[in-house]
């Protein structure tokens, strides 16, 4: 699922490493509130879901492990 | 606050729209984005293209363009109309009332009430609400609707939050006394501590408008605007709408006995085409089921997106039968409402262009 997410917000932002530790993505501006926009989109499609419109919050896309905790969330094993 | 009406129909819709259309291609060079990645949200938010009224053209103008039409068609008569609503958030003037000039344009009776309601995003359904108590009255037979805003105008071409979307428009809805039954279940809620979210900060009392207003100024995330322009916080109206929404209409499905499926069709307004599918999924109404097709082709014109959805998704059919549609409007204000109710059988359900 991580190699999947980093595919995702590679393809979003190419300018930035996403494999990077310890990084806040939201902090350091590699994710703003529209990129948010595309990645949920992207997000559902690829895994088949629709996260929930309450969840789409900084916070659960700062980071790698983040998004992972939400697709678990909303479904995806 | 819930509400239930009796005895009161909508007959008529027409939606008028601005002939001049713009792609979202043809502004994209204006917004701080790399091409690729404003197409992506191109696709995401539904931004096609919309619809924008020339220089000087006022809401007031497409209202009497509509009634105009609605007059040499015979659709309508001005000796029945007993009361003129004008919801809008771009009057002419501070004063008089919108509703005033387009009664004295076309010499509509003296026993007629002309109100004008400030509201946006859910002009629709306090249009409608307001119009079904004024029905109460022995007085007032049929209620004249106008929806009406061109708001492109204090929306700045650098704003990528808020022009993309942005439509002018107008709609014209009939609302009468019927014999029949034909119970109505509405509600509404407000939220002034979230008033400005959703506002332009000068050209009011408080901040009147001055070459220092008009200064545009970049914000946080690249967009440029000037006091005078409309301002929309996205992000708080995005989690406003996915908090409040959802509970609302199940409290409507609740105080209506409503089942969802049994609903037609959800009208809902358009603010962006994202919004609307997660709005769909999280009440598990399918996304066919709740047209988003508005804000894609002729943009948000705030209070008149839900009856521009109707004329445009319903158009003829909502003529010949009936349907049972359930409404539902939210944002400036803070304002949320919805309306369950049958609709159908109307006299005309159409769009126009001005």
């Amino acid at each position: 699922m991580k190699e999947q997410i980093v595919k995702i917000l590679t393809t979003l932002r190419p300018e930035f490493d996403f494999t990077q530790e310890g990084i806040d993505f939201i902090e350091e501006g590699m994710i703003d509130s529209f990129d948010m926009v595309s990645l949920v989109s992207d997000l559902d499609n690829t895994f088949g879901i629709s996260i929930d419109g309450m969840d789409i919050l900084p916070e659960n896309f700062s980071s790698i492990d983040a998004i992972e905790k939400l697709l678990q969330k909303n479904g995806v094993k | 606050m819930d509400f239930q009406f009796k005895h009161k129909k909508i007959s008529g819709i027409l939606t008028i729209l601005p002939h001049k259309s713009v792609t979202f291609e043809d502004e994209m060079a204006n917004f701080n984005f790399s091409p690729a990645k404003s197409m992506k949200l191109k696709i995401a938010m539904g931004y096609k293209e919309h619809r924008l009224a020339e220089i000087g053209q006022t809401s007031v103008d497409f209202c009497i363009y509509g009634l105009q039409y609605l007059f040499d068609s015979g659709l309508l008569s001005k000796e029945d109309i007993d009361a003129i609503l004008f919801v809008s958030q771009s009057p002419d003037y501070f004063m008089p009332a919108s509703s005033n000039i387009i009664q004295g344009h076309f010499g509509i009776k003296q026993d007629c009430l002309c109100m004008d309601i400030n509201q946006g995003c859910a002009g629709f359904e306090v249009g409608l609400i307001q119009s079904f108590m004024l029905l109460e009255q022995p007085s007032i037979n049929k209620v004249i609707l106008l929806n009406a805003d061109v708001l492109s105008p204090k929306v700045s071409p650098k704003d990528r939050n808020s022009r993309p979307l942005t439509g002018d428009a107008a709609a014209i809805t009939i609302v009468e006394k019927c014999e029949e039954e034909n119970t109505i279940y509405a509600n509404i809620k407000m939220d002034g501590t979230g008033a400005l979210v959703l506002n332009i900060p000068a050209g009011g009392f408080r901040l009147p408008s001055s070459p220092e207003t008009a200064i545009m100024e970049e914000d946080a995330a690249g967009n440029f605007r000037s006091k005078d322009n409309l301002v929309m916080q996205g992000d708080e109206v995005f989690n406003f709408v996915q908090r409040e929404v959802p509970p609302m209409i199940e409290h409507l499905y609740k105080q209506s006995g409503v089942n969802r499926e049994d609903v037609d069709w959800y009208m809902f307004h358009q603010p962006n085409k994202f919004m609307l599918n997660k709005l769909a999924d999280k009440l598990g109404v399918p996304r066919e089921k709740m047209p988003a097709n508005i804000v894609e082709n002729f943009g948000n014109a705030s209070g008149v997106t839900v009856p521009t959805c109707i004329s445009y998704n319903l158009g003829e059919q909502l003529c010949n039968q009936e349907m049972l549609l359930c409404m539902a409007g939210f944002g400036v204000g803070l304002t949320w409402s919805s309306i369950m109710m049958k609709v159908g059988n109307l006299k005309f359900n159409k769009i126009i262009e001005f």
